[in-house]
């Protein structure tokens, strides 16, 4: 078991920085998601910590044993790692127990503990009396189990998963899921999981790495990240998050601040560093959005409403400023209308820091 | 309503099948059924009536069991040569971070676009006694020495080097589907290279791999070129050139016994291809995901000294001997040393000006080549159709009948097409024996699966729904063929039809048997002048039919862009 240090990591394709200057600190038994949309770089960052391509620069250390560096380049052989594909590549031409006793044989693990230990990782994905079928043989979630079996056998310092319930389907997936993370709690492997799906990041990680472009813009607990965003990239990308200007900033240093949105005045939470400047920008959620009654909040003209069972999920737009666009929800029966003019009211909202 | 509407567009798309598939279906039956059929019967037959006398006379021939155990022999040594070699050659390719893999891959087929007899007259030229090279660097066996290469060791060694890109091809084309995750999930489990090869690539590969060396066994037993020129000689003679030579000194006489002769090669044959699917179908080696191709393992330090091994081989098997070619079409005379002031085109103005036959052998050729390049489209472009997107289960059958002319030995059809026109043509009264005709259906017959499998992988990659959409704007069968379907499949056919110029181009073995004065090819030429001792003419017309071949080779790289993947044999 071990740590991961990912530090200052580039790697180009042509002149695409497909990383840049990507780092990462994960602690020992950590559940680390990285989450991104497809082509953030997500997947290149699981295939250099995995040692199949080399980084164009920075370094990478697994249990504080430099892996990959300018100067060193230790292949994925010999780095003591596990790993599960979103296709699973499962070798069709063993079976179930070949394929998870693979790892065993080429450490030349001798035989009655082979055995026991190949029979226990089996017992441990639910794949018990499955051992002689081929993989060709079981269905998607069973081979998932099998990947999954086959990667810890050898007891891995490290753990990649690389989307590995892209490919099941919503029922499966849902019940995998629950198995990741009691399947973590159980070995306390470090365990980097890829995912472009949020939901999926929030309910397993204990923290998330966001990706974008190559970048990683925030590395956060899921709460943290939902709460309080880095940029308005995160922002957006999580929780359908919407980025408000906000004016007249006053912070008093606590982590609370007043301003105006719209002209409306509102308070908020903020970060407790001093930043100076008066006009920033604001992430507020669909549940932090109201129609407000009389003349408070600010002015708005209800674009459309799409109906979402037992609620609608009602676009609008502010006067001040039509090319936005907010959402909230609004439960049925509802009296609302496209064209109709609204006032809102912001209830809560996370001034971005910077 | 609905249902009336869909049973009528079923109706008037099955009048265009009804037409079109049958057509197609005796077309097939003519050219792939009825030769076998015939040549089946001429075994059990004498003078039009049954009997077992031929079958007697030619298995009681001590000639023919030498024969057999000489064509097993150099059939199974160059399978094994040409596995090691095209089998290495595939997996630095398909594996390793070699670099210039396009031009790699070019000159490494290169061999098999070349006619056998080109390569033994190459080789002949390279180490016999009057080699130029030799002779220029001192090395030049003394006068009157025997060409080493004509021995069995000789026809071994050339057959392994001729088919060794069959197996390179078949091996390259199973590694581009194996999904590169298979191997670094193995990487992830520790195994090095060696062991990776060992325990999860040869495994996988297991498939391809049999069918490739069935493949080179079934092209090494039924090559004529490379036993006619390196083996008749040494008197070492194998099924092919036995057949030759009994056919060519006694003519139609014997021919219900060469009928039996090569029933035997054929049957020799057909058991090689079993033994595939034996061999294939015990293990379940299916690959079951898919994903991008395999990330090509470096060779570090070694990728350098590799890569300088692989070219000087390369250039030492292909650039020599095609050198030593070039240099006798330019020497005057057998035994004058080549220089500045002896070297002459005048061997080359004699094939292509002065000879007869040869300058009817270019004309004979290139038309053959041509009507049967066109002809065989025309054909495979609408049963390509017919077998990929109707998916008819009689068609299967069909497609492995069109393969069997070309999975049997050359001179199997050579018999068959003379024992089906050595008289006049039934009802017509005309008879197209010793005519170029004879020598085009054979082609026909022979060369169709060439045609035909690039149209299908063109199909392959095709959405139908160009079609549907075609049928649903109203258009009947043979409209949707010539308007929608045949301009998307054009560039497979167009290569098809290439693969299908080139191999006829460059053929012997069916027209050693087939030809007449008037109806010489180029093959048959080549092997009258090294036959006769006229090396520089042989020489002279071989080196312009590589000079072709490679040629029409590079043309088509301009337009593989627009092929599907692993049409062209010569690019990766």
């Amino acid at each position: 078991m071990a740590g991961l240090s990912v530090e200052r990591l580039v790697k180009l394709f042509g002149a695409h920085r497909a990383l840049d200057d990507v780092s990462l600190e994960v602690r020992d038994g950590e559940f680390i998601a990285v989450l991104g949309p497809s082509g953030c770089g997500k997947t290149t960052l699981l295939r250099l910590i995995a040692g199949f391509d080399a980084p164009d620069d920075g370094a990478i250390a697994i249990d504080g044993r430099v892996m990959s560096s300018a100067a060193v380049r230790v292949p994925p052989e010999e780095r003591r790692i596990g790993i599960v594909f979103q296709n699973y590549a499962l070798w069709p031409h063993m079976s179930v127990r070949e394929n998870v006793a693979y790892a065993l044989k080429i450490a030349r693990v001798p035989e009655p503990d082979l055995t026991r230990r190949v029979d226990a990782a089996l017992d441990l994905v639910g794949l018990t009396g499955f051992g002689e079928r081929r993989p060709a043989a079981l269905s998607g979630g069973q081979r998932q189990r099998v990947a999954l079996a086959r990667c810890l056998v050898a007891e891995p310092s490290l753990v990649l998963l690389d989307e590995p319930l892209a490919n099941l389907d919503v029922h499966l997936r849902a019940a995998m899921e629950e198995e990741f993370s009691r399947f973590h709690a159980r070995t306390g492997r470090t365990m980097i999981y890829i995912t472009h799906d949020q939901a999926e990041a929030m309910a397993l990680a204990d923290r998330i790495a966001v990706m974008d472009n190559g970048r990683l813009l925030q590395l956060a607990s899921p709460s943290q990240l939902y709460r309080e965003p880095a940029d308005a990239t995160v922002a957006r990308f999580i929780g359908q998050g919407m980025v408000l200007p906000v004016e007249r900033v006053a912070r008093d240093g606590e982590g609370r601040a007043r301003g105006q949105v719209f002209g409306a005045a509102i308070t908020a939470r903020c970060g407790r560093e001093n930043a100076p400047a008066a006009s920033a920008q604001i992430c507020v959620r669909p549940r932090d959005i109201a129609i407000a009654a009389g003349d408070d909040g600010f002015a708005a003209t209800v674009s459309h409403l799409v109906y979402q069972g037992g609620r609608y999920r009602v676009e609008a737009r502010p006067d001040a400023d039509p090319s936005l666009a907010l959402r909230l929800d609004v439960d049925e029966p509802t009296t609302l209308s496209a064209g109709q003019a609204i006032r809102l009211r912001l209830g809560d909202g996370w001034i971005l820091p910077g | 309503m609905l249902s009336v509407k869909s049973s009528r567009a079923l109706t008037s798309s099955r009048i265009g099948e009804r037409a079109l598939l049958p057509a197609l279906v005796l077309v097939v039956a003519i050219l792939s059924l009825l030769p076998l059929a015939r040549i089946a019967i001429e075994a059990v037959m004498q003078g039009g009536a049954f009997s077992l006398e031929p079958l007697r006379r030619a298995l009681g021939s001590p000639a023919t069991w030498t024969a057999t155990r000489n064509s097993l022999e150099t059939a199974i040594g160059g399978t094994i040569l040409s596995a090691l070699i095209g089998g290495v050659m595939a997996l630095l390719i398909g594996l390793s971070d070699i670099r210039g893999r396009n031009a790699l891959v070019f000159c490494f087929v290169l061999p098999l676009m070349i006619a056998p007899q080109v390569t033994a007259l190459a080789w002949l030229q390279l180490f016999g006694p009057s080699s130029p090279l030799l002779g220029a660097v001192g090395l030049a066996p003394p006068l009157g020495a025997r060409n080493p290469l004509y021995s069995r060791g000789g026809v071994i060694a050339l057959l392994g080097l001729q088919y060794a890109p069959l197996l390179f091809l078949t091996l390259r084309a199973g590694l581009r589907a194996l999904p590169r995750e298979l191997i670094e999930a193995a990487r992830a489990a520790g195994a090095g290279r060696w062991t990776i090869l060992r325990t999860i690539v040869l495994p996988l590969m297991r498939p391809s791999l049999i069918a490739g060396v069935a493949l080179c066994f079934v092209s090494c037993l039924g090559n004529f070129g490379i036993p006619a020129f390196l083996g008749i000689p040494a008197n070492y003679l194998v099924l092919p050139t036995l057949i030759y030579q009994r056919i060519a000194g006694m003519g139609p006489a014997v021919l219900s016994e060469v009928a039996v002769l090569s029933i035997l090669i054929g049957a020799i044959a057909m058991l090689g291809v079993m033994a595939q699917f034996a061999f294939a179908e015990r293990r379940d080696a299916r690959i079951i995901t898919t994903s991008s191709r395999a990330q090509p393992m470096e060779l570090g330090r070694w990728r350098l000294p590799i890569e300088a091994a692989l070219w000087l081989a390369t250039l030492l098997v292909i650039a020599l001997p095609l050198l030593a070619l070039v240099m006798t079409s330019l020497t005057p005379a057998l035994g004058v040393p080549l220089n500045a002031g002896t070297a002459t085109l005048k061997n080359y103005a004699f094939v292509m000006f002065e000879h007869d036959a040869s300058r009817r052998a270019f004309r004979n050729s290139f038309g053959l080549s041509l009507a049967a390049a066109l002809l065989i489209v025309v054909i495979a472009a609408p049963l390509a159709y017919f077998i990929v997107w109707r998916r008819l289960r009689a068609l299967r059958v069909l497609n492995a009948l069109i393969e069997l002319p070309y999975a049997m030995p050359g001179v199997v059809m050579s018999i068959a097409a003379i024992l089906l026109f050595l008289r006049p043509l039934p009802l017509l009264g005309v008879s197209i024996y010793n005519t170029v005709w004879i020598i085009l259906f054979a082609y026909l017959a022979r060369f169709l699966v060439l045609g035909l499998r690039p149209v299908i992988s063109g199909y392959q990659q095709l959405d139908r729904a160009v079609e549907e959409a075609a049928q649903v704007a109203g258009a009947r069968l043979p409209k949707r063929l010539v308007s929608v379907i045949t301009p998307l499949v054009a560039p497979a056919a167009a290569a098809g039809a290439l693969l299908v110029f080139l191999t006829a181009f460059n053929e012997l073995t069916v027209s050693a048997l087939l030809w007449s004065s008037g109806a010489e090819t180029l093959g048959v030429v080549v092997f009258s002048f090294e036959q006769g001792g006229d090396s520089g003419y042989a020489s002279a017309i071989a080196a312009l039919t590589v000079l072709v071949t490679i040629l029409l080779m590079l043309l088509t790289l301009l337009m593989a862009r627009r092929l599907p993947q692993g049409v062209l044999p010569w690019r990766d």
